[in-house]
């Protein structure tokens, strides 16, 4: 109990990196997300669970505006990064998806090599100066995403001959080769074996020092074990947002509870 | 348990369980799939068997169009005849015709007769010129005003033979079929075959078939699909130019950046339906839009080009949007997530990855425009149109010309059996040049799909 409270004083004391007021969000005659309100820290692992088709992707798909890319999406409520409304009009997506990368369910390298792969993101944004300091940049990345043992002696081979574990660790090293403030990863294991799972999710907990990360996970077990804040969704509600150890010991809400003991879902 | 008893007792009989004996049910089976293999077999039987008829005809009849029958002659280009003044003054050689080299051709011919020693059973010049195309007279002033110190030698010609001497050495014409014939008689052929066994006719590959222009339909040993070749590799170069990036523009458009919404579902539809327009609306429109309203020349390749256009674009906007939608939205999502803007997005990943999809259908939309020839018809594309080749590339696209099926189609309807033969020998060209059309984009198609 001590201990517990530690933490939650150490937690309250990080800054908010985003913060969700009143967000709604429709597709068409869907009503996926009513009225969210989160504060999400920096430097911290925020796991999204709920049931399928609760809107977590959806969710996090707004805090990067990749909802923008579906035309009968529709997104209003404020979300601040940085105490920046992201939706204001002079807000280039473009520029804020540098700032808020981006990990997907199923590992999605392009045909093109390791290294290409990598150097992609620093290549548009001109974050190299020069090949050197390209290279610097591949190799930092690739170490972040723990996959540079692997591949080092192969960056020109094609990404996507890579294991699917492999391949996701390459995706999250490209998406961090950006430098970005906060990563998002949607069920960014769902599609790996349990020894690539496990790698993953050592490096997501290493990314939480220089990252805020957002996770969606359909495996309570994973959230529980990567995330120090955890969400839970259902129907398109915020049921309960909290420390993740006292939303997996001691839920307020039914829904939650009924949800983590395994009754819906 | 009553209940399986009941549903085994309901079920056909199955008398054996040994799966070493089969069942009613899976005989059938493996005799329908039986049936189904020989229905296909026999489809694929019947194909080729078209197929194979198909080219054999072809060959068969148009193979002759690439032998040509010649006559050698030592024609003696006599000064007295062609440059009475002497001067070699290029402007009065020019001002002999064609008719005052007729005498040398008759001399020519006698002297061979002579040579050979058969008598000769033809008093007049007239009739003995009759085993000679008449562009031989051409075709020696054509040498003479090229070469006017050669006047007074006595040059080695090869002289094209008329249709029906050629035809006889290619078993088209026979004694009897000239019966009615006052173009030749058999006494004509007698004679030749003494010069053919002197070595004076014969019978050897057509170059100029290949290279050379339409003629007039009385002589049909001149025409040459060279010029209407290049007629449509002229419209060929306008097709490309314009419907390659207006058909890719246009379908990254609709497919990458347009919303969705009843305009773009219009436009859809309208692209499906212009792709089912039959092609000589395209002709008649653009008879009405680019010559009767614009003014661009009439029959020039240019006016055929944006008309196939008009038509491939369809087919293009077709394929290629169809790559586009075939390349995976995961990596279009990558490349949005790490920063890449839309453009970037398209042209950095999606193009590439569409880009066989593209060529390929690009060049079956070259393909078909290239055998297209209703709208030329419309067009004035049509007939004995250029007797040379266009002088550069400006003129190639202005100046009034064929295009290779328009012509066919021009051989095909005049009344010469030579015509005839020259149209098929017409076809087996237009066929080498979409197949090789063909090959290049299966070679393309490979080279960009090698890539990962
Ligand atoms: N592109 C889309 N178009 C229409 N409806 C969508 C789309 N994506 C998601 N939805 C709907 O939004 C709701 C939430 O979906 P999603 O965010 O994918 O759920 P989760 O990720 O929690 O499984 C679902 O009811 C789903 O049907
Ligand atoms: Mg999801």
């Amino acid at each position: 109990m001590n201990d517990m409270t530690k933490t939650e004083k150490a937690l309250e004391m990080k800054t908010s990196k985003i913060s969700a007021k009143n967000v709604q969000v429709h597709y068409a005659d869907t009503h996926a997300i009513k009225d969210v309100n989160v504060e999400i820290e920096d430097k911290t692992v925020t796991a999204f669970i709920g049931p399928s088709g609760c809107g977590k992707s959806t969710f996090l798909r707004c805090l990067n505006r990749m909802n923008d890319t579906i035309d009968i999406c529709r997104v209003t409520g404020d979300i601040l990064l940085d105490g920046e409304d992201i939706y204001d009009r002079r807000v280039d997506p473009v520029q804020l998806r540098a700032k808020v990368g981006m990990v997907f369910q199923k590992p999605n390298p392009f045909p093109k090599s390791i290294y290409d792969n990598v150097a992609y993101g620093p290549r548009i944004h001109g974050l190299a100066r020069n090949k050197a300091d390209l290279d610097d940049i591949v190799e930092k990345s690739l170490r972040r995403g723990a996959i540079w043992n692997e591949v080092k002696d192969r960056l020109h081979a094609p990404g996507t001959g890579l294991s699917g574990g492999q391949q996701q660790r390459l995706c999250i090293a490209r998406a961090v080769a950006t430098e970005p403030e906060v990563l998002l990863m949607d069920e960014p294991c769902s599609a790996l074996d349990p020894i690539a799972t496990a790698q993953v999710e050592e490096l997501i907990d290493e990314l939480r020092e220089n990252f805020s990360v957002v996770i969606v996970t359909h495996s309570m077990q994973q959230a529980a074990r990567v995330s120090q804040k955890t969400a839970f969704f259902h129907m398109g509600n915020l049921v309960e947002y909290d420390d993740t150890t006292k939303i997996f010991t001691n839920p307020e809400d039914p829904r939650t509870e009924s949800y983590i003991t395994g009754r819906i879902g | 348990m009553s209940d399986m008893t009941d549903m085994t007792a309901a079920r056909p009989q199955k008398p054996v369980n040994s799966l070493l004996v089969q069942d009613a049910n899976t005989a059938r089976r493996n005799a329908s799939e039986k049936r189904f293999r020989a229905y296909g077999i026999t489809a694929i039987a019947i194909g080729l068997v078209f197929l194979v008829v198909l080219i054999s005809s072809i060959l068969f009849k148009g193979v002759g169009a690439f032998q040509q029958t010649t006559l050698t002659l030592q024609v003696e280009l006599l000064e007295a005849k062609l440059d009475k003044s002497g001067t070699r003054d290029l402007d009065k050689i020019k001002k002999v015709t064609t008719f005052g080299y007729n005498p040398l051709i008759d001399d020519a011919i006698r002297r061979a007769i002579d040579e050979i020693g058969v008598e000769n059973p033809f008093r007049k010049g007239k009739d003995l010129r009759k085993m000679l195309s008449s562009g031989a007279a051409g075709q020696l002033r054509e040498f003479v005003i090229a070469n006017p110190d050669r006047i007074g030698d006595t040059v080695a010609f090869k002289l094209l033979a008329s249709s029906r001497v050629d035809g006889y050495l290619k078993d088209r014409v026979s004694r009897e079929s000239l019966a009615r014939d006052k173009n030749l008689t058999p006494v004509h052929l007698d004679l030749i075959d003494a010069l053919r066994d002197a070595g004076i006719v014969r019978k050897g590959f057509n170059m100029s078939f290949i290279t050379g222009a339409d003629a007039s339909e009385s002589r049909p040993e001149q025409a040459g699909i060279g010029v209407s070749m290049l007629g449509s590799f002229y419209m060929m170069i306008v097709v490309l130019l314009a419907a390659l990036p207006i058909g890719v523009a246009a379908s990254i458009y609709l497919e990458e950046f347009a919303r969705q919404n009843w305009f773009t579902d219009l436009i859809e539809v309208n692209i499906s339906n212009l792709a089912a327009v039959p092609s000589i609306v395209f002709g008649i429109l653009g008879l009405a839009v680019f010559i009767q309203f614009a003014h661009f020349p009439q029959s020039a390749p240019l006016v055929g080009g944006l008309v196939l256009t008009l038509m491939t674009l369809p087919t293009i906007i077709i394929s290629t949007r169809a790559s586009l939608k075939a390349v995976p939205p995961s990596i279009r999502e990558a490349a949005l997530g790490i920063g890449a803007s839309k453009m970037q997005t398209v042209f950095h990943h999606v193009l590439p990855l569409a880009m066989p999809g593209i060529l390929t259908g690009t060049i079956i939309g070259l393909a078909q425009a290239l055998g297209e020839t209703a709208p030329l018809l419309l067009i004035g594309m049509v007939g004995y149109i250029a007797s040379n080749p266009p002088e550069g590339l400006i003129e190639g696209f202005l100046s009034p010309n064929s295009a290779m099926p328009a012509q066919i189609y021009e051989w095909a309807k005049r009344a010469d059996p030579a015509y005839y033969e020259r149209a098929w020998g017409g076809i087996i060209i237009l066929l080498l040049f979409l197949m090789t059309m063909n090959i290049i984009a299966i070679i393309l198609r490979r080279r960009f799909e090698r890539r990962w």
